[in-house]
Parts: structure tokens; sequence; C-alpha cells
């Protein structure tokens, strides 16, 4: 009753709190076909818990056992008591005790299938509970190199929740022990305790302390971890009615951190130091309304741990908006930056902070256009204004929004459709926050993968290995990961390391991170490097500049190259003598690393 | 700005540093946060790759040599032309964080306005 009384509260609070689209859109969702999405959904994630499966078997069958075996361990002890006694309403004590209540009941309607059933289901969630006791200790048994840090009242849950299911064994056991009834499992224990212990003074106190340990339980589950049990299913629907969390705190967004279990999928995939920064830490601080500076400050949101998430919580957008609470900003103004002549081209070619950091990319872009014929603007040629990310990715908001105006008026004037750019941080700002209504936005190894489709350009394929790292942005950010390694099929062998893809590692030059001493991020990037090279390509290819500078300083034998600079070096018919002199000094250059 | 289009030389103003009489405060609070800060070599790498460097005077390296003088102020004025863009950051030798140099200063800057 307490539960429901307190969740009812919540998901009033919740309604009030959502802004008027949200609500519309949760009230047409509801009487669409998401509903049902929503509760498939439900059924796989919450109850069967697919995603974990996915992980690990063994994490999965843990998972499973508890929340699916006890869902319908309730179900089933419901059915029994309704076949037991017929009515429409019973109180859900008289089926949790049904055993003890109704311990001498006589026949009724398929008593031994529910017996059995009853049994079965508490042995299969016996085995989740002996997992999960197994995993607190030895983590890597079940695929965990860590597991989640707990705090006290999680563990007085998580200790009540353990104790629910070996109590009522006994407890079962002990009154069908005294009754000689009961299924497989608990009449067969129950006769065997029944030999050596006193039942009649035990049987009692044992069902008294399952009741104590459940009530303990379901009373801790609003202030521990456990919420997510609840929550996550309410999220799950809002979130198929179209949902998210915005530029602030709203009520989706508090039912993400509360459907946060604390599972610790994702301490794993984190590339960071250990440290309390780390997503579920960060979650519960956010829930608990403490999170210090440094555990906002110190990521790198390179978005590995969202990707993993079984429950679908976006923390990247949770920790931006508690940077943006905590950041000072609306105080820089950039005055000095004056409009330029607009200029009339096809192709906008915005190189990139970053980029000018590593001339070649430039060179190389700017080659692979001339020699295409396209008709282009190098818009930052003599260093244009920053995109506004990294201020984004700061929690500067408003500061950013001053560099994406000026930006934005840019490109707009200049009549162009398509903007490329060779850094994925800028690519994810023009896509997401630029507002450029028909302009296309690409990536340099999208718009060069179509230049070669168009057969503006040719490449030779040469017998010379590669190995692809997907830049975090590119990749996970924006869901760019065929047409990289399409183009660089078409200039070498391509050897494909783990982790690649959704699971490729973050470089650990990341500009959202500003906590991180130089001497943690090469640990990260040497890290990186040992597994994106393990199969000893004689090129590191990378479609991010950031990512090349960083990998370069400490890939010394294999050089790192961006794909625009591969695909240069491999262009047919660029025969004149002085693009095989320049072709000559590059190889040179890169040998050095 | 100035010097930058014409070849040659300009003289700056007399500018006299008493180190005695310099407010430490600001410096104190950064070491405490960031102690990388007195690595520095003041070798001017982050004010040659900067992205706000190119279009105005802003000059990152002499900030930092204004905190570590004690010097504080007119720092928000100047610190508020930055773009945080992070070229500073991998460029500089001496693998100083530039980056949380310069938002431990734009949080200590705001939270007493008496630099700005």
């Amino acid at each position: 009753m307490f539960i429901m009384l307190y969740l009812l509260v919540l998901f009033i609070k919740w309604i009030i709190r959502m802004s008027p689209e949200d609500k519309q859109m949760s009230i047409r969702g509801f009487f669409s076909v998401k509903t049902l999405s929503a509760v498939k959904e439900i059924f796989t994630e919450s109850l069967l818990h697919r995603k974990i499966f996915r992980i690990n078997p063994l994490l999965g069958y843990m998972h499973m056992s508890l929340a699916f075996g006890w869902f319908v361990l309730i179900v089933t002890g419901h059915f029994q008591s309704l076949f037991y006694k017929p009515a429409a309403f019973h109180p859900p004590y008289y089926s949790i005790f049904f055993n003890k209540l109704e311990s001498a009941a006589g026949n009724y309607p398929m008593k031994g299938f529910f017996e059995f059933a009853m049994d079965f289901l508490l042995l299969f969630i016996l085995s989740g509970v002996m997992l999960a006791f197994y995993k607190r200790f030895r983590s890597s048994g079940l695929g965990m190199t860590k597991t989640t840090r707990l705090k006290l009242k999680d563990n007085i849950a998580l200790i009540s929740l353990w104790c629910i299911f070996p109590l009522r064994l006994l407890a079962e056991s002990a009154t069908s022990g005294l009754c000689h009834n009961g299924g497989f499992m608990t009449g067969s224990f129950g006769n065997a305790l029944h030999t050596f212990l006193p039942l009649e003074t035990i049987e009692m106190p044992l069902w008294w302390a399952y009741s104590i340990s459940l009530g303990i339980f379901f009373f801790s589950l609003p202030h521990s971890r456990y919420m997510h049990i609840p929550v996550e299913m309410i999220l799950i629907f809002f979130r198929n009615y179209g949902l998210k969390t915005c530029n602030n705190y709203n009520s989706f967004s508090d039912m993400e951190i509360k459907s946060c279990s604390r599972c610790g999928v994702c301490i794993d995939k984190c590339q960071m130091p250990e440290s309390d920064s780390r997503a579920v830490y960060f979650i519960r601080g956010l829930r608990e309304n403490t999170p210090d500076p440094h555990q906002v400050e110190n990521c790198m949101m390179c978005g590995r741990c969202t990707d993993i998430c079984p429950v679908g919580v976006d923390v990247n957008k949770l920790r931006l908006i508690a940077r943006s609470r905590s950041a000072n900003d609306g105080r820089s103004n950039y005055p000095y930056l004056s409009a330029k002549n607009p200029v009339n081209a096809d192709v906008l070619f915005f190189a990139g902070c970053m980029t000018h950091l590593s001339p070649g990319i430039i060179e190389s872009v700017q080659g692979i256009f001339n020699m295409a014929g396209i008709n282009y603007h190098f818009m930052d040629k003599d260093g244009g204004a920053c995109c506004g990310r990294p201020l984004k990715l700061a929690g500067r908001n408003k500061d950013a929004e001053k560099l994406i105006n000026f930006n934005r008026e840019e490109i707009l004037n200049s009549g162009a459709e398509t903007l490329v750019t060779s850094c994925p941080i800028c690519l994810k700002t023009f896509r997401e926050d630029y507002n450029l209504k028909h302009i296309r936005v690409l990536h340099h190894s999208q718009f060069i993968l179509g230049l070669w489709y168009e057969e503006k350009i040719k490449i030779s394929k040469q017998l010379v290995t590669l190995a692809y790292h997907d830049p975090c942005e590119l990749g996970r950010g924006l869901s760019v990961y065929k047409e990289p390694v399409e183009l660089l099929n078409r200039i070498g062998i391509v050897r494909t390391s783990y982790p690649h893809g959704t699971d490729s590692l973050c470089c650990g030059g990341s500009l959202a991170d500003t906590e991180l001493s130089m001497q943690e991020r090469d640990a990260i990037t040497r890290e990186a490097l040992g597994q994106i090279l393990v199969n000893n390509p004689q090129y590191l290819a990378t479609s991010c500049p950031l990512c090349k500078k960083t990998f370069a300083k400490l890939s010394r034998e294999i050089p790192v190259m961006d794909i625009a600079e591969l695909v240069y070096r491999n262009m047919l018919s660029r025969g004149t003598a002085a693009g095989k002199r320049k072709l000559r000094k590059r190889t040179k250059e890169t040998a050095v690393y | 700005m100035m010097v930058k289009d014409k070849f040659g030389f300009s003289i700056h103003a007399d500018n006299q540093v008493n180190l005695d009489k310099g407010d430490y405060s600001l410096l104190q609070k950064i070491m405490a946060a960031e102690p990388g800060f007195l690595n520095c070599i003041s070798c001017g790498s982050c004010t040659a790759s900067c992205t706000a460097a190119s279009f105005t005077d802003f000059n990152f390296r002499v900030l930092c040599q204004n905190v570590r003088r004690g010097q504080n102020t007119n720092l928000m004025n100047e610190l508020s032309k930055c773009m945080f863009c992070g070229k500073c950051r991998l460029i500089c030798p001496r693998g100083i964080n530039t980056r949380k140099i310069i938002s431990l200063l734009h949080k200590e800057l705001s939270n007493t306005m008496q630099y700005a």
C-alpha cells in the first residue's frame, strides 16, 4: 500500500511538471499502437532483460530469474489462490501467504500443477539469488570486472531482497513438513527438516522473518536502487510516446534518474581512472541531489556508458544539464568576430580548430576537392570562429549560442548546398544545434565517398593493412560507421580490431573533459592504442583530427593518418611532378612518427 | 594585432611590476586545484595556436603570466574572449591542462567580481 501511494504521488508530480507539448504527446501516444510496443518492451527488457543477455548470458539469466521469475511467481500465486477460492479480488497478502493461511487446504483444481509451478519458480529465483550473491564477491564470474559500490540504503534493500527467497523456502518447507504436502522441493525439504528440527516452534518465526524481509524490501525500495523496478516501466511508456530529456531537467529526466538500477554494466565500459564521476555514481549523485563539481566535470563523454545502458538512460544529456547548471554562462562575448563578405560556392569546407592543428588533413581535403573539380569555399581558411561545441560540452550554452549565430549566418549567406567538415566535433553541433535548414552537412569521409561513387575521383587500392578507429562523436554521436570503412576498403585492407563500431574506444583527447591531467590522458590513449593496434596494421586510420593528434603523439611505430590523407595519397591521375614530390615528402613526414 | 600586420617592433607602455605588492589569492586558488599551472615556461605556443588570437589581441600567455605575478586587473575582460576550443591544451609542450585553468579562472572571477 505504502509503495503504491508513493508511486501515485510521484506519478502525479511528474504529470504536473510535464510541459504541455509533452502532455499532448503522451495522450496522443497512449491511444496509439505505441502503448502496445511499450508493453512489449517492458516484457523483453524489464522482465526478460534481453539487453543484459547480450552482454553476458549468465548476467542476463541472473537478472531474468529475479525479475521474470518473481513476476511469474506472483501471478501464479494469485491464480492459485483464485482457483482455491474464486473471488473477484483477493488482497495481496492472501496469495503471498497462501501456503500458510490455507496450509490444510484440501483439494482444489490443478493443485498438483500449482504446487509444482510455485516450487519450480522459487527454485528458478533462488538460482538467481545465488548468482547475485556470487557476483557480489566475484563479479568476473558473470562477465563484470567491477560491480557497483553500494551505499547503506542500497545494501539494506539488497540484503532484504536476498533474504526473501531463502526465507520463503524455509517457511514453506516448514509448513509443508508439518502438513505433509507441498511440491517437489518444499515438500521433500520440509520432510527432511522435520526429521531433526522442531518445526512446530520455528514455523511461525520463519513466516514472520519472511514477512519482515518482504516488508523491509518494499519500504526501502523508494530510497534504494530498486526504485527502478516500477519507474523503469513508466519510463518505457513515456519513451515510446516520444518524450526525451531536453535542455533542462524535466519529468522524463527525473524518471531516467530513478530508473537507474545501478547494475554497474557501464562501469566496465568506462575508460576513466576509477572515480566517483563514473556514470552510475554520477546518476546516484543526481538522485541524491549532491553531484559535486568533480563528479560532473570529470568525464570525456565518449558515450560508451549511454550506449551499453540496459535501461537506456541518456547519461551524457543528464551530465550536460548538470554542467550547464554550475557553469558561468553568458559572460563571454566575441565582439571581435566581424561578418565577412559572403562568398558564393556550391560546397563550403569548414576545417575546424582541431583540423588546423594538423594541416595535412586540410591540404588533402583541398587536394581532393581540386582534383574532383568542386566549386568550394574554404570557410575558415585564415582561422575561423570555433563551432561552439566545446562551450556546449562545458555547459556554457549561451556563450556557445553567440558563436553558433555567427557561423550560422556565414554558412547561410554563402548559398551553399553542402557543408563539409573534417571535424566530427563540429559536425555534431552543425547537425544538432545550427538548424541549417536545407543544407546538407557531411563529414569529409561521407563527401569523398560520394565523389568516388560519382566517379569524380579514382582511388587505387594497395596492399596496405589499415586499422580504423571510430571517433566517439562520429560513431556513437552521429551513427556514421559505414562510410569511413567503405572508403578505407577502397584504399587498402581494413583489419578489424576489437572493440570497434558502437563499442569503439575513446582516444583520450576528448574536449568534454577539463579535469584529466596529461598523464591520465596518456594512460587512456596507450590503453586504447594497445587494443586498436592488436592486429599490427601498417597504418592507423581515423576520421577525427583530435583523435589523430592524440594517437600520433603516442603511436611511435605505426603512423596515424586521417582518412582524407590516405585517400589523397592513393588517388590516381595526380600525375604532375609537383604532386609526386609532395607525395614523397608527406610519406617521409608520416614516417617520422 | 598591430605588430602582426607589419614587420618591425613597437614600444610597450612602461610596465613595472612590484612582485611584493601582487594579489596572489587567485594564483593560490588555481594552484590548489591545478598544480601544473606553475609548469608553464611562457613559450607562447598557446597564443600562437589560439583561435581567438587570430581575430583579436587575446593573449593567454600574458594572461597566465599576469595571474602568476598577482596582477589581476581586467582579467575577466580578457578571459571573455576565449572560445574554449582547446587548441592550447593540445599544443602545450608542458602538458598543462589549460582548459581547466580557464574554467577555474572563470569560476573564481565570477565569484569575486573585483577582478572584472
